[in-house]
């Protein structure tokens, strides 16, 4: 163990969260090389279908986000420890960044796929919405400095996330089986063999990638709130330094 | 024992009268100030209108999109009388005095809500015949459009007093309440508008499963606010 | 563009943002953490 971690750390890095990063960066090669190179390309779809690899894993860690921020709120109400309030901001920032990305890369898959950069189909509507949400999430998070008063706010928004999320997706997909898909726009292929398993080993790795990403935000937003109480503190003492002895 | 018996039934009769204070003051306030009538509900007409320029009346895309210019309208008209509820209680300083008072945070919401409520019926039945009168709409099928009208304001009620309340406390309650509530509402927009949709085709049938969705959003949000409203009244 | 323009194009914009996102976390840390008396860094 450096004495870097044991005693006075410089970043928000430490030997655990190294080798999650270190585990993380070999499944990700192993991923790309499965993607690009190992498996081959859709009988329909072409090489697009390669696109499924990061398009997927990325919704899908955002969703275990989402998640980590309703548990975390609900347990801030709870235990109303700082701790928990910021396990929920953190995950929710991240899996905001990884929404915003499933959408952009759904619709780069999209064009070739389907000829159109958007469709309404129920998971990138669903996506789309809960974007919008965790964006109302961040907004409340700025609106006030005290930590007590800016985590009840944060809590009540995040815990309502996972209900939301499922009446979203619920009444989305309701809503568009009701309009029969063509079966031109087919929109996963059916994937098997090597392909299911790169699949399932990507969404292991935006996972991880996820873990290791919430773990420094933690540390970073840690860091942020000792900074703003400290800044409160010093200049209280400055202003009293002022007065005469 | 006899004794928690009867002080948690008197308990329980007193949520539902301290909600029924509430309410009341938020309409008798209302009813004075006529902020609604005189602007929020001008402003649904004013809707339509822009809906029907925008639209074209003649060429059939307004009859088709008649429900959904409904709920749109009955959205954000729903959205001002919200920020209206919350305006009048920042602006007067009693937010304060509803803290200190020994009204229980449950109550204050339901009495809240329960005005909100009240407004987006009226605003709906008004809605309802402008739409019958402007845009020519026959809807029949009514007992699926009132149930829906119901259970889709409860749900908007809820919501909207909940996260009003969070927004209230804030220098930018304007823009943030709408980014807030917006997004959660869209469901019931989509819900609201196919029930309508159905009732208005004469198939009825296929609405109510909607309506069970929008009862769903209700509960949801009737439960949240029950328990969230008063960790929020703490500091707002 | 051609399909594996469209690949290419997905996974670098991927790698792009978590990427710069990662760097930014892990920079602003540091700035942030000398600013921060040794006992106070870390939460536990």
């Amino acid at each position: 163990m450096t004495a870097e971690t044991t005693a006075a750390p410089t970043g928000t890095s430490s030997r655990g969260s190294r080798l999650l990063g270190v585990v993380t960066l070999a499944g990700l090669a192993l991923v790309v090389v499965l993607a690009f190179v190992a498996t081959a390309a859709d009988t329909d779809m072409g090489e697009s279908v390669r696109l499924i690899y990061v398009h997927v894993p990325v919704v899908t860690a955002a969703y275990l986000g989402i998640l980590a921020t309703t548990v975390g709120s609900i347990m801030f109400l709870w235990k109303r420890s700082e701790w928990w309030d910021l396990v929920a901001a953190s995950s929710a920032e991240v899996s905001a960044v990884f929404m915003g990305l499933t959408l952009v890369v759904g619709m780069i898959w999209g064009k070739p796929t389907w000829g159109v950069y958007w469709v309404w189909d129920a998971r990138l509507t669903s996506t789309l919405v809960l974007f919008l949400l965790l964006l109302g999430y961040q907004a409340v998070r700025r609106t006030s400095v005290d930590p007590l008063v800016r985590g009840k706010r944060s809590a009540i928004v995040g815990l309502l996330l996972l209900p939301n999320v499922v009446i979203v997706n619920r009444s989305v997909e309701w809503w568009r089986s009701l309009h029969q898909e063509p079966t031109l726009l087919r929109l996963d292929p059916t994937i098997e063999g090597l392909q299911l398993f790169t699949l399932v080993l990507a969404i292991a790795v935006a996972t991880l990638l996820l873990g290791w990403l919430v773990i420094h935000r933690f540390r970073l937003a840690w860091l942020q709130d000792q900074v703003d109480r400290r800044w409160l503190v010093d200049a209280i003492d400055e202003r009293r330094a002022e007065v005469p002895a | 024992m006899w004794s928690t018996v009867t002080s948690r039934r008197r308990r329980g009769r007193t949520v539902f009268r301290d909600a029924a204070l509430v309410a009341g003051k938020d309409l008798r306030i209302e009813l004075r100030s006529r902020v609604g009538l005189n602007q929020v509900l001008p402003l649904a007409v004013l809707m339509l209108v822009l809906f029907a320029f925008a639209l074209d009346p003649d060429t059939g895309v307004l009859e088709r999109a008649t429900p959904g210019l409904f709920w749109v309208a009955v959205l954000l008209c729903g959205l001002l009388a919200v920020q209206r509820a919350f305006a009048i209680e920042v602006a007067d300083g009693v937010t304060d005095s509803l803290r200190l008072s020994a009204l229980d945070p449950g109550a204050v919401f339901l009495g809240k809500a329960a005005a909100v409520g009240l407004q987006l019926l009226v605003l709906q039945a008004l809605l309802l015949a402008g739409v019958i009168v402007l845009y020519d709409a026959a809807p029949s099928g009514w007992p699926l459009l009132a149930a829906t009208c119901l259970v889709a304001t409860v749900g908007i009620a809820g919501a909207g007093t909940l996260y009003g309340v969070l927004a209230a406390g804030v220098r930018v309650r304007e823009t943030l309440l709408p980014l807030l509530l917006l997004p959660v509402l869209a469901p019931v927009l989509l819900a609201a508008t196919r029930a309508f949709e159905a009732g208005f085709d004469g198939r009825s049938g296929e609405g109510w499963p909607w309506v069970g969705l929008l009862a769903a959003f209700a509960l949801v949000y009737i439960v949240a606010g029950l328990f969230g409203f008063g960790a929020l009244l703490e500091e707002s | 563009m051609s399909d594996w323009g469209y690949v290419i194009a997905g996974w670098s914009i991927t790698a792009v943002v978590i990427g710069a996102y990662a760097v930014w976390i892990v920079l602003r840390g540091r700035t942030l953490s000398r600013r921060v008396p040794p006992e106070d860094r870390r939460w536990m």
